[in-house]
């Protein structure tokens, strides 16, 4: 028998150090993370890493230039996603980052823009905003991680909090009833509105590749766990704990309406690719209705 | 077609709000959102009409928040970009002025002063928003407000906003009032060679060695936008020269100071007054806006009848002209008359600077502006 055997080289923490300081990271993926911003904030269990990386793999599956992608985000574990991201990106107050993406986009058409928040963000204190982009189908992707309350003040309830969820604000349980953040989507004018959790990343990232290829409001909904701030009141277990419930309790069901789009704490958890319509955008409209009649006025 | 529409070189005759539009297309503005408000909306509605003449982008947006943001995230687009509203709308875009003063992102915000507070007087005039136009988003932060007394002064201080905003980098309020901005008069716009254009100061370094948020000696950093493959991260978090959050009293030392500094540090270039007989005089009338074209009258009826009264009209009424009210007091003036339609906002900016010295706040509350007599009154008073 030959061998050959390969010396390795000793291990170099400074080094190593260096190279995730100055040249983001070690993975392939890292190229997308900005230079010396990991480690993250987020808790261990929590699905905000998830999707993030299928962020990346989504936008790197497509063509389009990394300097022509901008990320805003708005306050919130979630509007920390833009901080890590190697791109343009925008952390703006609390619940504004989709209209300060719509200035954004109609400043500069040419690039994508993404809004990355969470549930709070954009459907309590930014749901006005959310209803009127998608009115306009303002050609943004909005990737809304929805972990059922505020995470980052410690757990407080919120528009998606399930009825009779424990958190630190609602200590008898929740006696609210929670939004379908799709079928509100949808309704005021989404066309594209998909639902998935951090167990389905496969599917978040197709989904994702499809909003880089699509023009028009396009509107996803991840669900994740926060073993933190919502798993311990209501005893929901480990970050991994959730991930099975949503393995085992979720179902695909594509092309629905989202009203009928259920999503119960211990499931069933309906998910899915909801809506994918085609409609003029806003800067379509603008151009074809409004400048085409001022330059020729 | 479209280049020659942004200066309607000619003379026109204009209400204040559409000076201000015309101001802002002179300036090179070309992306306007806003909110329908009294007494503002005439602003929008000629923006409406006007920005898509020049392939610019107007856009109604849901509020007042809604706005400001959309107005920062077009100035990282590229754009020069404005607002503008009245009172309630100036309350709800504080937040995104805060935000827009920690990003450092130049626009400009109109403000056109009705009676307040709340819904007030929605038809007439106030000046209750200079304090909040100072002090208005929580936190610390230099502010540059300017306050025109005419029509005309609305378009060219409306280019000076946008000059101001492009040069230090910060929202630049443009503080007008109901009275201005429903007033009709003549208005002269020159030829686009005599207008400043001033734009934002670009990196000069690469993107792997340029410091987003590293003031320099100038104390405002060069301005990389979206897609110029600087790959920034803007954050309203107090953040390093790098544009990174970092939760530290030191970080926020920097910061801040620097936020205030830029401004501070170049009032003397930023501060606009005009002064009439003030070197002689005992009396001086301080008045800005609406006020100063009353209080100007006031005082020319006073010199006539051989009193020593000087006239003091601020332009900027952010930064406050300290130095001069300083100097003034030191040289002898008996007092300072301040007519203002507020409770004595300005009057204490300048009794702070006037140690010593009489101040005498001639105030109205807002729906009517004072008559030079009511001013006169209280120079004869005080004399």
């Amino acid at each position: 028998m030959r061998y050959k055997l390969v010396e390795l080289e000793p291990f170099q923490p400074e080094e190593t150090q260096r190279k995730i300081d100055e040249t983001h990271g070690l993975h392939p993926d890292d190229q997308y993370l900005k230079p010396g911003r990991i480690p993250h904030i987020w808790c261990p269990g929590c699905g905000l890493g998830i999707v993030l990386s299928a962020f990346i793999k989504g936008l790197d599956s497509t063509e389009i230039p990394i300097d022509n992608c901008a990320v805003v985000s708005g306050i919130g574990c979630t509007g920390r996603v833009a901080g890590y991201l190697n791109m343009d990106t925008y952390h703006t107050t609390h619940g504004r980052a989709i209209p300060f993406a719509t200035g954004l986009k109609l400043a500069k058409p040419e690039m994508q823009v993404v809004v990355f928040s969470g549930d709070g963000d954009l459907f309590a204190i930014g749901g006005n905003h959310l209803i009127h982009a998608a009115r306009r189908n303002m050609d943004l992707t909005v990737i809304c991680v929805n972990n059922f309350n505020y995470g980052m003040t410690g757990g407080q309830a919120g528009p998606t909090t399930h009825m009779g969820a424990k958190t630190v604000t609602t200590p008898y349980g929740n006696c609210e009833y929670p939004f379908n953040l799709t079928h509100l989507a949808y309704a005021s004018g989404a066309v594209y509105v998909a639902r998935w959790t951090s167990f389905h990343a496969r599917y978040l990232i197709e989904s994702i590749q499809k909003c880089f290829a699509k023009k028009g409001f396009k509107f996803i909904e991840v669900l994740t766990p926060c073993p933190t701030g919502y798993g311990r009141p209501n005893r929901l277990g480990s970050g991994l704990d959730q991930m099975k419930v949503y393995r085992d309790n979720s179902e695909i069901r594509n092309h629905i309406n989202p009203m009928e789009a259920d999503s119960e704490l211990r499931g069933p958890i309906v998910v899915g690719e909801f809506v994918d319509e085609e409609k003029p955008t806003f800067l379509d409209r603008y151009e074809e209705g409004v400048l085409s009649k001022a330059r020729s006025g | 077609m479209s280049k020659d529409r942004d200066v309607l070189t000619g003379v026109h005759f204009l209400n204040g709000d559409d000076a201000i539009a015309e101001g802002a297309l002179a300036a090179g503005c070309r992306f306007f959102a806003g909110y329908p408000i009294t007494p503002a909306t005439e602003i929008a509605e000629r923006m409406a009409k006007r920005l898509p003449e020049v392939s610019g982008v107007y856009i109604q947006m849901e509020d007042e928040i809604a706005s400001m943001a959309a107005v920062l995230g077009a100035s990282w687009g590229g754009n020069k970009s404005m607002t503008a509203t009245s009172g309630p709308g100036f309350s709800l875009m504080m937040e995104n002025i805060g935000l827009g003063m920690m990003m450092e992102t130049p626009c400009v915000v109109v403000n056109i002063m009705r009676g307040g507070p709340s819904t007030g007087l929605p038809t007439l005039v106030g000046q209750g928003d200079v304090m909040q136009a100072r002090w208005g988003s929580h936190g610390d932060y230099g502010v540059i407000a300017l306050t025109p007394s005419s029509p005309q002064e609305a378009f060219d201080m409306t280019i000076e906003a946008f000059s101001l905003s492009e040069r230090y980098r910060i929202p630049v309020i443009v503080l007008s009032d109901e009275l201005i901005g429903h007033m009709y008069e003549r208005v002269v716009i020159p030829e686009k060679k005599f207008l400043p254009r001033i734009r934002r100061r670009k990196p000069r370094k690469a993107p792997s060695e340029h410091l987003p948020f590293q003031g320099g000696e100038d104390l405002v950093p060069p301005m990389a936008c979206a897609g110029e493959g600087y790959r920034l991260h803007v954050t309203g978090l107090t953040h390093d020269e790098k544009g990174y959050p970092v939760i530290s009293a030191e970080a926020q030392e920097r910061l801040v100071r620097r936020l205030c500094d830029k401004i501070r540090k170049h009032a003397a270039e930023i501060i606009r007054i005009e002064e009439e007989g003030t070197e002689d005089a005992e009396i001086i009338v301080v008045a800005y806006g609406c006020v100063a074209r009353s209080a100007r009258e006031s005082v020319n009826m006073a010199r006539k009848s051989g009193r020593r009264v000087g006239f003091l009209r601020l332009l900027t009424v952010w930064p406050f002209p300290e130095e001069r009210i300083r100097e003034l007091a030191a040289n002898g003036v008996k007092g300072f008359v301040v007519p203002e339609v507020n409770y004595g906002q300005i009057a204490g900016e300048v009794e702070r600077c006037a140690v010593g010295r009489d101040v005498l706040m001639v105030g109205l509350m807002g729906g009517a502006v004072h008559t030079p007599e009511i001013i006169l009154e209280a120079i004869e008073e005080m004399a």
